[in-house]
């Protein structure tokens, strides 16, 4: 490819800022409220590892708008991917810390960004093996399309319409130390 | 992140880098252990075959365990040597159970070496579950996993490992990992069960077992085998106990709240006494509880594909 | 047959000879060592100086070897050679092993007599040396037993052996542990003036090793052989050879300790002399690392102490023979665990380009000094007649060597049926490219 055509591959396009993506939360925490009928029950289980960060930050909100804590757990799906041991090495696996029964809970998985929805396939065979869970909602920041399975998000911070070769990064304070939700073009 | 090879056989292979990576892959492998259902899919579809030529229980279930925790198939082949050498190699061996396609082959056998002897011959990962007294690699890396465990970093510590080194693989192994991971080592036991060049080990040695542990902050003891130590070797058991077993007595001169290890089977009351063995400070029983995390992070990391070295 | 050879660089420590000459070989004899000078052939030998006008050979003989830049030596004997047969021949026969020798510029051999069966008998002495006669590219001299059936109770019956051809007198492999019988196979063996060949082992010591007791079996968790295990039976061996006045000569000596006491008995005048070989004076127990099992071998690839202490010895003359203990074992025994696999590696091929490469080429050894160990006092030792020497009479066993050849260890290559060497693939400097026994030309590089 041209030499000018490789300086554009990687350019950014900011889709979220910090204040969108606290706005988002706000909304996505008041539909959880109100499609539940309250907090009871209620148990948020991020996707390491962005997922987690939205899911403390969801029960944060939860709790100023019910003033219940809602109990946050961490879900690693590496070992529930369908893709180890194909090529390359493995993956990285992180710990999963759940701290309480997910039995007759209504499960908020939360996760950064909604793609093939594969990650979502691997996180419910993951949560199903813990225990069994009343209900289970997905909770995502970014559903960017291009689902490969049927699966669809139950609270959406903002859809993005995206071309496959473009990548989305979702970055938090919390590891990024900046809030922003940027498209990068990766024309390879 | 992988690790750097497609077979485990020795710690002296191993970057620190990668015995880090082992330790924090198996710190999140615990976890499944915990579980009411002790089942990831990882290694469906995989085999995983123990090939042992050494009777063994503990390291053979625990390979086991760990393979069916990730859903492999785990196939146990054991054997004595006395019977293989009259009929099949075990090059032969190997290169029938390579016809299998197994992913990895996991073995203990009696001669240093024998694991790289299949792991230059055959495509499956090899792991070495003790080759005579060379090395037992996923021993080392349990311990060390265990110590980080319990006491949050293993720079800058002190271990003692006390019995018999010259012919010990569990030794051979932790001087090694310990090493590369900034822990001072020092080994005590008899004079004829000392390495006749510990320099080479890079450990200093004594025969004063209270020198030893003075300052350590963890004390390693080795099972005393009977079957290997000949009569030249060592005059008695009893002699053996009265120097060198550690009892209640012996602790006092150890730092208070000292760390106990010990890879098992015990010899109650020959190397360490039911009190110490079953003590407030006895990580006898964590060791075992970690071999599974360590083997379960092994059989894992080993399963990628590696395209490039492959 | 007469066969000329021009213009090549003549040594011969046992005549004094180190020049350019021509060497003229009639009826597998030495007929004249000399300078061709114009059509004069001036005729050389410590006795005999005076020119001599004779006919130019060129035109009387059958063929001409130009030997020009190449060296011209009495044909090397290997004092130390296992050749397999009878009983083993899958991996080596006496046709297959001499044919090895050949290529290897060596002209005579000695067989040791751990075969199956045992060389303890004058009929199986008779065997080897009627299969070496109809097969045999070289000469084969039989190394006989010292115990019956090598099992260190009883003597062999040494006078039958030495009558049917043994030159000396070894249980290799399975050394006397026995001090008692030693001793007497000592004064026995005075009657016939014929060496005592020790492999030297302290078997209780050693009991169970697989590679030397040092760095790196420490690291491996092999269990070691001591060089202590060596030192013992060879200083136990020294002492007894002083008592009996036999002649000994200590087979691969391995270590500093044995080096020590070799030189302090020589100096006290004990007739005790010692050979080490290629692979001790060049390898190191290092080789072992990987679980090598062509790194296995008995005594053991030593640390780089005792190799240095050897090339020491072998320089200073304590050592005065390179012998190869050519070991053949087929691949399968070699290709398993390293416990398991036999001891042992083949030589015959490699041993002249190993010295020359790491001595010669090295400036450690010169050439006489190279021929004095590899042919002068392996026939001094073992009282052989007319060998190890190019004096006009004697048999017509040369080699002729290119220093500077440079080749490689190539596998397909090794005449030897076993192909278990450590030295595959290196890159060496200096090979015979002719060998020629009893005045036939046996081998020639292709």
């Amino acid at each position: 490819m041209p030499a000018e055509a490789a300086m554009d591959t990687r350019k950014k396009a900011q889709i979220m800022d910090a204040t969108a993506i606290q706005r988002a939360l706000t909304r996505v925490a008041h539909e959880i409220v109100e499609k539940n009928k309250g907090t009871a029950d209620l148990v948020l289980i991020g996707l390491r590892s962005r997922g987690v960060d939205l899911a403390r930050r969801l029960s944060q909100r939860l709790k100023q708008i019910d003033g219940v804590d809602v109990p946050v757990g961490a879900l690693d799906i590496t070992l529930y991917r369908d893709d180890l041991g194909k090529a390359g090495p493995q993956p990285t696996v992180r710990k999963t810390e759940i701290h309480f029964s997910v039995d007759k809970k209504k499960v908020i998985l939360v996760d950064d960004v909604l793609y093939t929805g594969r990650t979502t396939r691997a996180a419910l065979d993951g949560l199903m093996d813990l225990g069994r869970p009343r209900v289970v909602q997905l909770a995502v920041l970014v559903d960017r399309g291009h689902r490969e399975l049927p699966i669809r998000a139950d609270y959406v911070g903002k859809n993005v319409p995206t071309a496959k070769s473009e990548q989305v990064q979702v970055m938090l304070q919390e590891e990024d130390g900046v809030d922003g939700v940027v498209i990068l073009n990766n024309t390879d | 992140m992988t690790l750097k090879r497609k077979d485990l056989l020795t710690i002296r292979e191993l970057e620190p880098e990668e015995i880090h990576q082992i330790l924090d892959t198996a710190d999140s492998m615990k976890e499944i252990g915990t579980r009411e259902i002790k089942k990831v899919p990882a290694l469906r579809g995989k085999t995983v075959i123990n090939l042992f030529y050494e009777a063994s229980t503990r390291t053979r279930t625990s390979f086991e365990i760990a393979g069916k925790w990730l859903s492999a198939d785990v196939i146990n082949i054991a054997s004595t040597v006395s019977s293989m050498t009259k009929g099949e190699s075990l090059l032969d061996t190997g290169k029938t159970l390579q016809a299998m396609r197994p992913d990895v082959v996991i073995i203990r056998h009696p001669v240093p070496g024998a694991p790289k002897l299949l792991a230059d011959r055959l495509q499956a990962a090899i792991i070495n579950a003790g080759d005579g007294a060379h090395e037992h690699p996923t021993q080392a890396l349990l311990d060390l996993f265990t110590i980080r465990e319990r006491l949050g970093r293993l720079e800058g510590l002190r271990v003692a490992i006390v019995g018999d080194i010259s012919h010990s693989r569990v030794a051979r192994s932790n001087i090694q990992a310990m090493r590369k991971t900034g822990i001072e080592v020092r080994v005590a036991g008899p004079a004829t069960l000392l390495p006749r060049y510990p320099e080479q080990l890079g450990v200093q040695v004594t025969t004063d077992l209270e020198a030893a542990i003075a300052d350590a902050d963890v004390i390693m003891m080795l099972r005393i085998q009977r079957e290997r130590q000949g009569p030249t070797l060592l005059p008695s058991l009893r002699e053996y106990s009265r120097l060198f077993g550690l009892n209640v007595e012996r602790l006092k001169k150890a730092k208070e709240g000292v760390l106990i290890m010990h890879p098992g089977p015990l010899n109650r009351g020959v190397e360490i006494s039911p009190e110490v063995a079953d003590g407030p400070y006895s990580l006898i029983l964590d060791q075992v509880t970690n071999g599974l995390a360590i083997r379960m992070a092994l059989l894992y990391l080993l399963t990628g594909g590696h395209p490039a070295e492959r | 047959m007469r066969l000329l050879i021009t213009g090549g660089r003549v040594i011969d420590p046992a005549s004094g000879l180190d020049d350019t000459l021509d060497v003229l070989v009639e009826e597998g004899q030495i007929l004249q060592v000399g300078k061709v000078r114009g059509s004069a052939f001036r005729v050389q030998g410590k006795k005999n100086k005076k020119p001599t006008n004779q006919e130019p050979p060129t035109s009387s003989v059958d063929r001409v070897v130009d030997a020009t830049g190449k060296i011209v030596t009495p044909g090397l004997i290997d004092m130390h050679v296992h050749l397999r047969e009878p009983g083993r021949e899958d991996e080596e026969t006496i046709a297959s092993g001499t044919a090895a020798a050949a290529r290897g510029g060596f002209t005579s051999i000695c067989c040791m007599p751990n075969t199956e069966p045992v060389n303890d008998t004058a009929s199986v002495t008779e065997y080897i040396r009627e299969q070496a006669q109809k097969v045999g590219r070289v000469h084969v001299f039989p190394i006989g037993c010292i115990s019956r059936a090598q099992q260190g109770q009883g003597l062999t019956e040494i006078g039958d052996l030495v009558a049917a051809g043994c030159v000396g007198l070894s249980d290799d492999g399975r050394p006397v542990m026995n001090a008692e019988l030693m001793r007497r196979a000592m004064e026995y063996a005075t009657m016939f003036d014929i060496p005592l060949l020790p492999h030297c082992e302290e078997l209780s010591l050693s009991a169970g090793g697989v590679a030397h007791e040092g760095r790196v079996s420490t690291e491996l968790g092999l269990k070691g052989i001591p060089s202590t295990a060596e030192a013992v039976m060879v200083g136990r061996d020294i002492l007894l050879s002083e008592y009996t006045g036999a002649r000994l000569h200590i087979c691969h000596v391995s270590t500093d300790e044995s080096i020590r006491l070799i030189r302090e008995a020589r100096a006290r005048g004990v007739r005790v002399s010692g050979e080490a070989t290629p692979h001790h004076l060049i390898l190191t127990d290092e080789a072992v690392r990987g679980f090598t099992t062509n790194a296995k071998m008995n005594p053991p690839l030593r640390s780089a102490g005792h190799m240095t202490a050897l090339r020491e010895a072998l320089i200073d003359g304590t050592i005065e023979v390179i012998a190869t203990d050519h070991a053949p074992h087929a691949h399968a025994e070699k290709e398993t665990e390293f416990d398991y696999a036999p001891f042992g590696i083949i030589g015959l091929e490699t041993a002249l380009g190993l010295i020359l490469t790491e001595f010669f080429h090295s400036r450690l050894l010169t050439l006489p000094m190279i021929v004095e160990r590899m042919a002068t006092a392996p026939a001094r030792i073992l009282k052989l007649k007319h060998k190890g020497t190019l004096a006009v009479g004697a048999d017509a066993d040369i080699t002729i060597i290119d220093p500077d050849r440079k080749w490689t260890v190539e596998e397909h290559e090794l005449r030897s049926k076993s192909k278990n060497s450590p030295f595959i693939g290196w890159k060496l400097k200096g090979q015979a490219v002719m060998t020629i026994v009893a005045g036939q030309v046996v081998w020639e590089t292709p």
